[in-house]
């Protein structure tokens, strides 16, 4: 990716080695001013080194980051536009709340007033107006982790790193956290730099995810493009649910190549820049919620295959049905809408019968093999 | 275990063993600690309170109450405010002296010790923790003497720089005074304070220090702003281990103090043993331990004010 004008960061092949071992490798993308930008991955992927090496807490093997325009070289944290809320938001135990704000300020030439005010309008901007006072172990989680948010963004930083910063919070404060942080950035335009392995978190929240596994960045998009155009079996995998058909492209015709995932079982996939030729192995990738189960032959304009349900399960607001379709392949899954009673649904009863799975030929994702 | 397998309806009441409180189990564990505490120190103490009221007759000692050890011992801290501190007086406040200037010279010795231990050893702290015990393979009383060798008049130092021709008399001011006593307890009790201050430095999260550098701190600032505040609980511990017992120690003085080096800790062995007047080394040393209360007590109050204030460290 070429470094646009407006990229607040750029990362020119960073890599980062301990030992043998490559947590980092070659990771080349802009970030761009004021966006929301999310490092997902599982655990080990090399997120958060990632994060730290911007940050200036790593120092990386090899490759260049540039911070607004800037080579940062091996410049130390303290003298980096960056500011960072740590995991375990690291509130230091032997100051207050309104100390623990104020303590990058001390760093700065500013008199005073204008730390206490400056302090009073992040208490406010956090919502943690009147407990300024307060020690660390006299807070919350979610009150924590507003204290180190505030600690850093009082420093005005050109860029906020964010390591799993909600991975400590119940499941409800987390959501409350997410729009919270959403809508701050919003005010503040500052570049968010987010690391989670949460992919609804980063779903979400971000304006654009890079999807990093065993240290490599797989791929850089919005969540929509992510979730509705991985470009590979790993990222379609990993975010959210996916039905995988291995298989083999028989023919290319126009902007759809025609695929065949069984024994006479032909399935057509839209083509959106892959290069693909007639003959080769390919892997069809549909969601399970793009999938529909119908007890008649659909119309034949849509991808149809025959099945047998082996198991379905009731969650309310919709339906897992998983089917037999091949023997040697893996069940797919389909998960239904439950729009109407349960009573009136063509599946209902639960006993294992035949029917058919389709989907429309543009829910279809081609992967290379 | 037979109370369950007899399948009663409430097995724990019947139980006997349940039924013995909480306090009494706790007291059977601390029960041999408990004895020597109390055969071995709390006896003694109230022995020593009461001889202190005593009088000194020739071989027997006057068991009525009387005042006049403290009396003396008043008169004598008076002469401070008049025509100069009397003998005890002057004892005590050197002997509080030398402890503070000990006991600093071992914090500033012993905290950089134990930060590179803390912070730039990566494996094999425990080699570093169990080198730093060595100095006690060998006897209190050998270590100060082998400080006498040391700066003796014919010891390592004189003779040291004799050879290499930088002084042609041996110097005298190295041995016997309060200087020599000072950097011997500071030798002597340095590893003391090593092991506290370690373990407050090692507690510290790594994240806070972490957190200090991303908000601007440079290493020195951080420092002494995040690093030093963090340690204090281990520093103040590490503080009051080595002024305590340092103030009434006996043998350094004895053995590298001379005449002008001695401290209270001798006075009162010379009232008991040579001087034969008990009660009044027995009022001596509860004075000493006044003296000691008091000092702990203002150096907690001047140093523990912030601290209090703020819970938990």
């Amino acid at each position: 990716m070429a470094s646009s004008d407006n990229a607040m960061i750029t990362l020119s092949a960073v890599t980062k080695r301990f030992g043998a071992f490559t947590a980092v490798d070659a990771a080349t993308f802009d970030i761009a001013a004021g966006e929301f930008f999310s490092l997902l991955g599982p655990s080990g992927c090399g997120k958060t080194t990632l994060l730290r090496m911007i940050g200036g807490f790593e120092q990386q093997t090899s490759g260049e980051i540039l911070i607004d325009g800037e080579a940062m070289g091996t410049r130390p944290p303290n003298h980096r536009p960056t500011n960072m809320v740590f995991q375990s938001y690291a509130i230091f135990p032997h100051l207050d709340v309104a100390e623990n704000i104020a303590y990058g300020l001390a760093n700065r030439p500013v008199d005073k007033a204008t730390v206490a005010r400056k302090v009073d309008a992040a208490l406010e901007m956090v919502r943690l107006s009147g407990l300024g006072k307060r020690r660390a172990n006299q807070l919350s989680g979610g009150q924590r982790q507003r204290v180190a948010l505030a600690r850093a963004i009082v420093c005005e930083p050109k860029v906020l790193l964010l390591d799993e910063p909600l991975g400590a919070l119940d499941k409800k404060l987390r959501e409350e956290m997410q729009i919270e942080l959403r809508q701050l950035q919003k005010s503040l335009g500052i570049t968010f730099i987010f690391v989670t392995h949460d992919q609804e978190e980063a779903l979400s929240l971000s304006d654009r995810i890079a999807v990093m596994a065993r240290g490599k960045v797989l791929q850089i998009d919005s969540a929509t493009a992510l979730y509705e155009r991985p470009n590979c079996r790993e990222v379609a995998g990993f975010i959210g649910n996916m039905n995988f058909f291995e298989g083999r492209v028989v023919a290319v015709e126009g902007d759809q190549a025609v695929m065949e995932i069984g024994p006479d079982i032909r399935v057509r996939v839209p083509l959106t820049g892959q290069s693909v030729t007639a003959g080769g192995n390919a892997i069809l990738a549909v969601r399970p919620e793009k999938i529909d189960a119908v007890v008649d032959r659909p119309a034949p304009s849509r991808n149809a295959i025959r099945a047998t349900t082996r198991a379905s399960s009731y969650l309310g607001d919709r339906s897992l049905i998983l089917a037999d379709w091949h023997q040697e392949a893996a069940p797919v899954s389909v998960s239904l809408q439950n729009r109407h009673a349960a009573a009136e649904s063509p599946l209902a009863g639960g006993a294992a019968r035949e029917i058919w799975l389709t989907w429309p030929v543009e829910a279809g994702v081609l992967l290379s093999d | 275990m037979t109370a369950l397998a007899s399948g009663a309806t409430s097995p724990t009441s019947q139980d006997p063993t349940r039924r013995r409180p909480e306090w009494l189990a706790g007291l059977w564990l601390i029960a041999p600690t408990l004895a020597i505490v109390i055969g071995m120190m709390l006896v003694p103490l109230c022995a020593i309170v009461i001889v202190s009221f005593w009088t000194q007759t020739g071989f027997d000692l006057d068991t009525s109450f009387t005042l006049a050890n403290y009396g003396l011992l008043v008169d004598d801290a008076l002469k401070c405010f008049s025509d100069g501190c009397g003998l005890y007086s002057t004892l005590i406040i050197k002997s509080l002296w030398i402890s503070f200037v000990a006991t600093s010279a071992v914090v500033l010795l012993a905290y950089p010790m134990a930060y590179f231990m803390a912070f730039r050893i990566q494996r094999g702290k425990l080699v570093w923790i169990i080198l730093l015990t060595v100095p006690f393979w060998t006897s209190y009383l050998l270590r100060v003497f082998a400080w006498k060798v040391i700066l003796g008049f014919n010891g390592v130092i004189n003779s040291g720089l004799k050879s290499l021709g930088l002084i042609e008399k041996p110097l005298e001011f190295l041995l016997y005074n309060p200087a020599s006593v000072t950097i011997t307890l500071a030798h002597a009790w340095a590893a003391y304070a090593v092991l506290p201050i370690y373990v407050s430095l090692e507690k510290i999260d790594r994240s806070y220090l972490e957190a200090a550098t991303d908000l601007g701190d440079s290493r020195w600032k951080r420092f002494w702003r995040v690093t030093f505040p963090l340690s204090l609980p281990g520093t103040i511990a590490a503080i009051l281990l080595v002024f305590i017992p340092t103030v009434g120690d006996y043998i350094t003085p004895t053995l590298v103090g001379g005449p002008s080096g001695i401290m209270i800790g001798n006075s009162i062995a010379t009232q008991f043993i040579k001087a034969n007047n008990a009660p009044l080394g027995a009022a001596l040393s509860c004075l000493m331990m006044l003296a000691i209360t008091l000092a702990v007590c203002l150096f907690l109050a001047v140093i523990g004010k912030k601290r209090l204030k703020g819970a938990d460290i």
